[in-house]
């Protein structure tokens, strides 16, 4: 996990933790993480929020065996593209064997923690996902 | 629209890339700037101005501001006050840096321009080293879960190998032809030859790419002095003309991409390059490409043109892209063997080009190399600049 500070992170909770980005009700195109241009309309766009449904299939994967700073301890794991059934495509990790890892495989959206800074620092939590 | 002044290479400069732990930031890039100079024939007073590209000093040497400390122990500062800009695209700076060079003199802003990339890598762990790097990537969306660097590049690997049946020992290939090529340059950081055995049995860093798929950390600094096409015969017998500058951006998360394994600024910058050109990838004699991973190498033959999208692999292990074969690609044994300290890369590819054009490449020389071209990406595909050159005006 990178050290981020809490504003930075609390910002953006209720996306992260909900999987809350947005729409362009003008086009009709979902965006996760959030955007607030519409890059088809631009500022024609009309854009609100939108809470996903958390079901999406994997676009790509990949299974990390050097991790990212504050990983240590989960290695290896899953990372993978998955587009979620509104359209729209994340970067998320897949919570299951290595081995199950499969492009096409369905999976939902789970809270969890991501991470923490320290043994006493911040804990992160987001959005992970586990096969259907 | 204004008629441009045609812009040329009279000089260039290069230390040794790799693991320089006795030097300093200051030391390389002074290193690389003089040697440019003395390679130009030119004195400070000549210089109207400096474009340096730096990734990450603020992470890796802990120092911003890098345009005065650069214009200030290059001894062009205290007394000439030479300007000097700082320009950053991640690990495509040093292309960028080309591209402003080129803008001041082709304008008739500026007449002799500097065009330098620098890191130093090394004075930090491997830790934070690569912390730095995954900054090309989108922080708030791919770093925080967990995505690294080389795993955002194995994602685009695994649909590769899905989409079109690239398979591992073609991933090796790009990676065993560019040791091959390193063992001919003698600014490469890894200058012996290895197998595809070799890169199979390196550990894994993010499945299926292994460390030997993988560019290095390392440390560097490049410069290249431009000038104009008319005054360029002044300085040296073989200049190097810019033909084409082309600079295309993309969505910075790879997931945004409609599809994964192109790399949309790539075959933008490639086409908008092509059209200044007035060139096709016919006239391309040999490549310089953004092998960050071996991957990244088979996507670049791919949206540059060169191979059909699918092909790369098969066309690197059939040893299509090998010097003086089909399309020579990376002869200067690429990011993977000369090492990638990321400020100084695109600047560095565009060093090798020049020595291919002079025809003083030595062992590593393309036969009659007469049109070259660089390709030097910013983080996933986020940036991609491509520059066109020509031993002929």
């Amino acid at each position: 996990m990178i050290s981020m500070t809490v504003a930075r992170f609390w910002r953006m909770i209720p996306n992260r933790y909900n999987l809350i980005g947005t729409q362009c009700t003008n086009c009709g195109q979902y965006y996760f993480p959030p955007r607030k241009i519409c890059p088809t309309c631009r500022r024609d766009g009309k854009i609100e929020e939108y809470k996903f449904k958390g079901k999406g299939e994997v676009v790509t994967y990949t299974v990390i065996h050097t991790p990212a700073k504050g990983y240590d301890q989960q290695t290896p794991y899953n990372i993978a593209i998955i587009k979620l059934d509104e359209g729209t495509s994340l970067t998320g990790q897949v919570i299951c064997d290595p081995k199950e890892m499969q492009i096409g495989m369905k999976v939902r959206s789970v809270f969890r923690r991501l991470g923490e800074e320290s043994e006493r620092g911040m804990i992160y939590y987001g959005t992970k996902f586990v096969p259907e | 629209m204004i008629k441009m002044r045609d812009v040329a290479i009279i000089g260039v400069g290069c230390t040794k890339f790799g693991e320089l732990w006795d030097r300093s930031f200051r030391d390389v890039f002074v290193e690389a700037g003089v040697s440019s100079l003395e390679d130009a024939g030119i004195q400070g007073e000549d210089i109207d101005g400096i474009y340096v590209g730096n990734m990450s000093g603020g992470r890796f040497v802990e120092q911003e501001h890098i345009g005065s400390l650069i214009a200030d122990y290059a001894g062009l500062a205290s007394t000439l006050h030479v300007p000097a800009t700082r320009v950053e695209a991640a690990c495509a700076s040093g292309g960028l840096a080309l591209r402003q060079a080129i803008f001041a003199i082709a304008s008739g802003y500026n007449d002799i321009v500097v065009a330098a990339g620098a890191e130093k890598m090394t004075d930090v762990g491997p830790d934070i080293a690569t912390d730095a790097l995954a900054a090309a990537a989108d922080r708030e969306w791919e770093g925080i879960v967990g995505a690294t660097f080389p795993g955002l590049y194995a994602m685009i690997a695994r649909l590769h190998m899905h989409a079109y049946g690239t398979t591992p020992e073609q991933l090796a290939s790009v990676s065993v032809k560019n040791h091959h090529n390193g063992t001919m340059n003698p600014i490469a950081q890894f200058r012996n030859e290895i197998t595809i055995d070799t890169v199979l049995n390196s550990s894994m860093v993010a499945d299926p790419l292994h460390m030997f798929d993988c560019s290095p950390i390392s440390d560097g600094a490049s410069a290249v002095v431009l000038t104009t096409a008319d005054a360029a015969k002044k300085y040296t017998d073989t200049p190097v003309y810019i033909k084409a500058t082309a600079l295309a951006c993309d969505t910075i998360s790879l997931h945004d991409r409609p599809d994964i394994t192109t790399l949309g600024a790539t075959v933008e910058a490639g086409k908008r390059a092509y059209q200044i050109a007035g060139l096709t990838r016919e006239n391309i004699d040999l490549v310089e490409v953004h092998d960050c991973f071996t991957i990244a190498e088979i996507c670049a033959i791919e949206d540059l043109g060169f191979f059909e999208k699918g092909e790369g692999g098969r066309a690197t292990y059939d040893g299509e892209t090998a010097i003086n074969a089909k399309i020579p690609v990376n002869p200067s044994g690429g990011l993977k063997t000369c090492g990638h300290p990321v400020g100084a890369t695109g600047i560095k590819q565009a060093v090798e080009i020049t020595e291919q054009l002079r025809g003083t490449a030595g062992k590593r020389q393309v036969d009659g190399a007469e049109i070259g071209m660089t390709h030097n990406v910013g983080g996933t595909g986020g940036t991609a600049v491509v520059h066109i050159f020509s031993r002929n005006r």
